[in-house]
């Protein structure tokens, strides 16, 4: 899966890239079975639960692409997270399209947010635009919670969503249905975010990450590039809120405190933040590691989920991907060394 | 890859799906048979009581957390003298954060992972509101839900749930009744948290004051549950000359109120929202001198309250706390609350006796008459039915002199 991931061994290119890219190909058949066939061994609760590592993974893939490929730090994703499931809501309860209509429509209205809040927020560089979407995070609970919009967001009181949505609901339970529904969804997107980083976008993307005034001398124009990445980045966030409002069943201000943004961030840096395919262990580890640590501590469960972090990191500082890509490395080197003596 | 290796994986992959599948199927018809096999309710055997909860252990609301620990210390106590009808009680309570999407899913943990019979005192609106559909629709009792929320008392809309404390709307309901009598033509000024708890004293003052509303509320200010401080509001109220004031503020900024509402010279008749009436946690830090005068109406009995020393029912709590939970403040009104609540789910698993259907614990929950906390205030009883899904809808009105609460008229109804 990560031949596109360029610095690594250099000789013998051909011939073990080629076997690279067999494995990686397997890997993902055997992940596909995987992933189809699992909803039919457990129960409908981890149904629902692998449902959502599903959804997040979605959200970190957005996030990756902002953070991870184009540089730029974002503690307000969850921001996008909101205003796709609210945006799903609305189109839904008010507008009456069915729950399947809503992903293309609530892509599309996350990424104009996006793109209008990156055009100006672009030009602020590093920690300083991590505060500006810090803001955009702390003020989205507060704005659901006005008054004048309560006709469409139900104000503190949230959002009731559809829960039956198989039609055939002895074959298939309402979570299977969904299960897929999402992981339809999901592998459409994956394969969108994994064409983008191959070529020439994510290449420009690096290059702004890298170094944006050489990016910049190269011709690539960088405010638009950020703002679009921007747009993307919230179009994936928000059509993952749209599916996790699908998972939960219900939404309300409560469900988008700043939390959300900042749980984001740890999935995709435990992951690896420029990784498409640690998305999916970032999503795991931000769906499971908190039910983890508080089994076993109720009176400090963040001291628990804390320090497995710093284990985490200290572990593996690249993330998920990083230790993938340093142990691949290793194993090459050592094969390159057997070969030889 | 050649024609051949292709085929040998495709082989190889069809026999993995292949049994798979056959796993699949083996292990659901399994899963099927162990269902069926357990007769009766879930959570429910001979010698157990499997009880859910969800609780706000971290997050924003993680003061209330105490309370679920309260809740498994009085089981705890409850199983040394013999558990209820032979059976131990068992508390499987959750972390949700106060995120209403965790609720779902560590709700959906507690029905269909850990199997428990329903689902007691979880805490928050916007955390019941969530899974309120879902346990009405699995017919599972969602009671004493510890909220002050209006809306859990719809027995026609969602059978299965109730809550426990009076509401909040019922509460301002009785301050607009008081005024009226007392103060009929009062110009009041009303501070509130701008969320569902601060707008639904104004819905209850509303359904009071009715057409007097806009003319006696001269003034409302609001806050963030996330502002820094309040005194700027404060300042503003009292600008409109307003010479009553009502506070619904939780007790951060109701310490504030008090202070600033005495610094400015202010001296409205103050009521304040029974949430914030704590000595250790308001008054105290106000400064007991600033909150004289106060008035309140309330259901528990005041830990704090020195006149109370003496209690029967306050002194088995302090014996409860000091020996089931030391390492808690016994002055804590959310651990006084705890124990009156886990109290009446005792009565109705006793009044349950061996038949703890789901239906018959609903039952059971609707027929309490008279039935006596002991940490409730004298005169205020629990009492429920088929259509009254209020277990305490009285509330007694009270004025701070300086040391304590000082009650004074009739206990009031709240309909």
């Amino acid at each position: 899966m990560a031949s596109a991931e360029v610095p690594m061994a250099a000789p013998a290119a051909t011939a073990g890239s080629t076997r690279r890219v067999g494995r990686a190909s397997r890997g993902l058949a055997a992940l596909f079975v995987v992933a189809i066939v699992l909803p039919f061994l457990v129960s409908d609760y981890y149904v629902a639960k692998l449902t959502q590592v599903v959804v997040y993974a979605i959200a970190l893939v957005g996030l990756n692409l902002l953070t991870g490929f184009s540089g730029q730090i974002s503690l307000g994703n969850g921001a996008f997270y909101a205003l796709g499931a609210y945006a799903s809501a609305i189109l839904m309860s008010k507008v009456g399209l069915p729950y399947w209509a809503t992903p293309p429509l609530v892509g599309a209205i996350c990424f104009i947010v996006g793109y209008l809040f990156g055009r100006p927020a672009a030009r602020l560089e590093g920690i300083y635009l991590a505060l500006a979407t810090f803001a955009l995070a702390i003020t989205t609970p507060q704005i659901l919670k006005l008054d004048a919009l309560a006709p469409w967001t139900g104000g503190n009181q949230g959002v009731q969503i559809v829960r039956r949505v198989s039609p055939i609901p002895d074959q298939i339970s309402h979570d299977q249905w969904r299960y897929f529904f999402c992981l339809v969804v999901a592998t459409a997107m994956f394969v969108i975010a994994w064409n983008l980083v191959r070529g020439r976008t994510g290449r420009a993307l690096v290059a702004l990450r890298d170094h944006s005034i050489g990016a910049g001398t190269m011709g690539i124009s960088v405010a638009s590039y950020k703002a679009v990445t921007f747009g993307v980045s919230a179009m994936y966030t928000g059509i993952a809120g749209a599916l996790g409002a699908l998972v939960a069943g219900f939404i309300s201000p409560d469900s988008f405190e700043i939390f959300v943004s900042i749980q984001l961030l740890v999935g995709g840096v435990v992951g690896g933040i420029d990784s498409l395919p640690g998305t999916l262990f970032g999503a795991m580890f931000i769906e499971f590691v908190p039910d983890l640590a508080g089994k076993l501590s109720k009176a400090a469960p963040f001291a628990l989920y804390g320090v497995l972090l710093i284990v985490c990191m200290v572990v593996m500082p690249g993330g998920a991907a990083g230790l993938v890509r340093s142990a691949r490395a290793w194993h090459a080197r050592r094969s390159l060394h057997r070969t030889r003596s | 890859m050649s024609k051949r290796n292709g085929f040998v994986v495709a082989a190889a992959l069809t026999s993995f799906i292949g049994s798979l599948i056959g796993l699949a199927v083996v292990c659901s018809v399994l899963w099927a048979a162990g269902c069926r096999k357990g007769s009766g309710t879930p959570g429910i055997t001979a010698t157990e009581i499997k009880i859910g909860q969800t609780m706000p252990y971290s997050g924003p609301a993680s003061a209330y957390g105490v309370i679920g620990k309260a809740d498994q210390a009085y089981f705890q106590m409850l199983n040394d003298k013999g558990g209820i009808n032979g059976r131990k009680l068992t508390l499987v309570t959750l972390d949700d954060g106060y995120n209403p999407a965790k609720t779902v899913e560590q709700t959906r943990k507690l029905v269909e992972d850990d199997g428990v019979a329903f689902v007691f005192s979880s805490v928050g609106t916007t955390p019941n509101t969530a899974v309120q559909p879902y346990l009405n629709d699995k017919q599972i009792p969602q009671l004493f839900v510890a909220t002050g929320a209006n809306k859990w008392a719809d027995p026609v809309k969602y059978p299965w749930t109730m809550g426990w404390q009076p509401s909040y709307r019922s509460e301002a309901r009785i301050y607009g009744r008081y005024l009226m009598k007392e103060k009929p033509g009062a110009k009041v000024c009303v501070l509130f948290q701008n969320d569902d708890f601060g707008k639904d004293y104004l819905a209850g003052l509303k359904d009071e004051l009715k057409d007097q509303y806009d003319k006696m509320i001269i003034k409302t200010a609001s806050y963030e549950a996330t502002d820094p401080t309040v005194d700027s509001q404060v300042v503003t109220l009292q600008a409109a000359e307003c010479d009553t004031l009502i506070t619904v503020a939780t007790p951060k900024f109701a310490v504030g109120v008090i202070r600033k509402v005495f610094d400015i010279g202010w001296k409205p008749l103050h009521i304040m929202t029974n949430v914030s009436t704590s000595q250790t946690k308001v008054l105290k830090p106000a400064g007991l001198e600033k909150s004289i005068g106060l008035i309140t109406a309330g259901y528990l009995k005041d830990p704090n309250d020195p006149k109370l020393a003496d209690d029967p029912g306050m002194k088995d709590y302090r014996a409860f706390m000091k020996q089931y939970l030391p390492d808690v403040d016994p002055n804590d009104n959310n651990t006084v609350f705890a124990y009156g609540s886990s109290m009446t789910l005792a009565k109705v698993l006793t009044q349950c006796g061996d038949d703890l259907s789901r239906a018959n614990i609903m039952k059971q929950a609707t027929s309490l008459t008279k039935f006596v906390v002991p940490v409730a205030l004298p005169g205020i009883e629990v009492n429920t039915g088929a259509a009254d899904f209020r277990p305490f809808s009285q509330l007694q009105l009270a004025r701070f002199n300086g040391t304590n609460f000082e009650a004074f008229g009739e206990v009031q109804v709240a309909d």
